[in-house]
């Protein structure tokens, strides 16, 4: 039997993959639940308090994970913020009613307000009806653009202007392994930033539970015997991001270090890329620099000083790839950087009877990239 | 060769159930010994579980290569399995061997 390596008495269960170390499911409790609260306060993810902050709640294991690590955190070290759990009905039958069903009962187990905001009533198009009429291929590409908004528009209703998302290592490592083979250095850099503010969003979003490994995580929600719902999306295979994955995991087995490794690697190559000069900058009219004065003047930055310090510390959010100025949508008053948001100009092409649109997500803040839930 | 058996229990979570018709818990006996007169450990009953238990077709998505997909964790009685010799653990009366899939989505 091996001993806890922490506490030195109980069995060890858990063998953590970021150092080996063994130790018992109650010290794994404790100190995942600190690595959680480090990465808070080391990235200031909470700068005022008294805030109301909405957790991007799909039911699955990270963001239920997410609420009742934040649930226990903000009790035991008083954060001082209020959580309130939000949810996006995409419409699709058979995937994301009984998940729903979990954030509900999550909802409850937590004591969170909880606000579902669903495709239909944003867009007039739940994703059975878009996959009904563009069929299955692409269709990855009209849900990640409304759930984006989607998040955006609900916690807006709620009068709330930052989002917490479930994004773990694993996921972050895949996005980056993914940029990497695709060669999309500025979006490379943006899923590897824990806290991101676009122009096209008035939105800040931020990781907690970036440094978190998805081994660590389903142990987390297992020992705590947590309320998850596990599920595949009907409608996305998603290849590419199915090889990432198992890329990923094949390297975990052989190194376990790598996930991280390969998130720290997105981190410096962001850093790196970012320094000298800057591509495509000056494309388009309103070129900033990289640094606070830049983004204050676009309105989504009309956060407090502690984010623009945030953003400037933690490998700068603008990443060059195309300069917008900020305008609102023509069509629903959302903001955008065209004349018709993205999500207008996709409801547009399928109100028609025409052939849907081809719509290049290319040099634009909007990142796309949606498998179960993941929208980095 | 002997005929004895091992009663064991078998959890299935983060989305595996699926592949075992929607099964969460499973009592089973399983062989003491392997047909080559060998212990009965976790890589058998993968295997003996894709035999005897998995409904769905596809195999690849629960056992490849002999062991557990990469990305299914395995809890040996609550601990992990890299501390209790993985594949190669042997099967004691009265286990619980919950398999739970990281790979699932919310």
């Amino acid at each position: 039997m091996h001993r806890c390596a922490i506490c030195q008495t109980n069995r060890a269960q858990v063998i953590r993959p970021k150092n080996g170390q063994k130790i018992c499911k109650s010290c794994f409790l404790e100190v995942f639940e600190l690595e959680v609260h480090t990465t808070i306060v080391e990235n200031n993810i909470f700068p005022r308090r008294g805030e109301r902050v909405a957790i991007g709640a799909s039911g699955g294991k990270d963001s239920t994970v997410l609420a009742a690590t934040l649930k226990a955190l903000n009790e035991r070290y008083d954060y001082g913020v209020e959580f309130v759990l939000l949810s996006i009905d995409e419409g699709i039958h058979g995937y994301r009613d009984d998940s729903l069903e979990t954030v509900k009962r999550n909802a409850v187990q937590y004591g969170m307000e909880l606000c579902i905001v669903g495709y239909d009533t944003l867009y007039g198009w739940t994703m059975d009806k878009v996959v009904e009429k563009i069929g299955k291929k692409g269709n990855c590409t009209y849900c990640g653009v409304f759930r984006r908004q989607a998040l955006d528009r609900g916690a807006k209703r709620l009068d709330i202007s930052h989002i917490l998302t479930g994004h773990n290592a694993d996921d972050i490592a895949e996005t980056v392994l993914m940029n990497f083979l695709r060669g999309d250095l500025p979006r490379l850099g943006r899923c590897a930033e824990i806290m991101t503010a676009s122009a096209t969003s008035p939105m800040r979003r931020s990781k907690p539970l970036k440094y978190a490994y998805e081994k660590e995580i389903v142990l987390y929600a297992h020992y705590r015997e947590l309320d998850y719902f596990s599920t595949e999306c009907v409608y996305s295979p998603e290849a590419f991001r199915g090889n990432a994955r198992s890329l990923l995991k094949e390297l975990e087995k052989i190194r376990p270090s790598s996930v991280l490794d390969i998130v720290r690697s997105g981190e410096q190559l962001v850093h790196d890329v970012k320094s000298p000069s800057k591509p495509g900058c000056g494309e388009r009219n309103g070129c900033r620099g990289q640094d606070k004065g830049s983004v204050s003047g676009s309105q989504v930055m009309s956060t407090e000083p502690a984010t623009l310090k945030l953003l400037q510390g933690a490998a700068q959010t603008n990443d060059g790839a195309g300069i917008q100025t900020i305008g609102v949508c023509g069509k629903c008053g959302y903001m955008s950087s065209q004349p018709i948001c993205k999500a207008c100009v996709l409801v547009d092409s399928l109100n028609k009877t025409e052939p849907p649109v081809e719509v290049s997500l290319t040099g634009n803040m909007i990142s796309i990239e949606v498998s179960g839930g993941i929208l980095i | 060769m002997t005929t004895d058996t091992i009663p064991i229990t078998v959890e299935l979570a983060g989305g595996l159930e699926l592949l075992f018709d929607n099964e969460k818990k499973l009592r089973i006996n399983i062989p003491a010994k392997t047909e080559d007169g060998d212990a009965t450990n976790i890589n058998y009953l993968v295997n003996y579980l894709c035999v005897h238990h998995m409904k769905d077709t596809r195999r690849e998505m629960f056992e490849v290569d002999g062991t557990v997909r990469a990305g299914i964790l395995v809890l040996i009685n609550d601990a992990d399995w890299e501390l209790e010799g993985e594949g190669e653990y042997e099967l004691q009366p009265k286990d619980t061997i919950l398999f739970v899939s990281t790979l699932h989505g919310g």
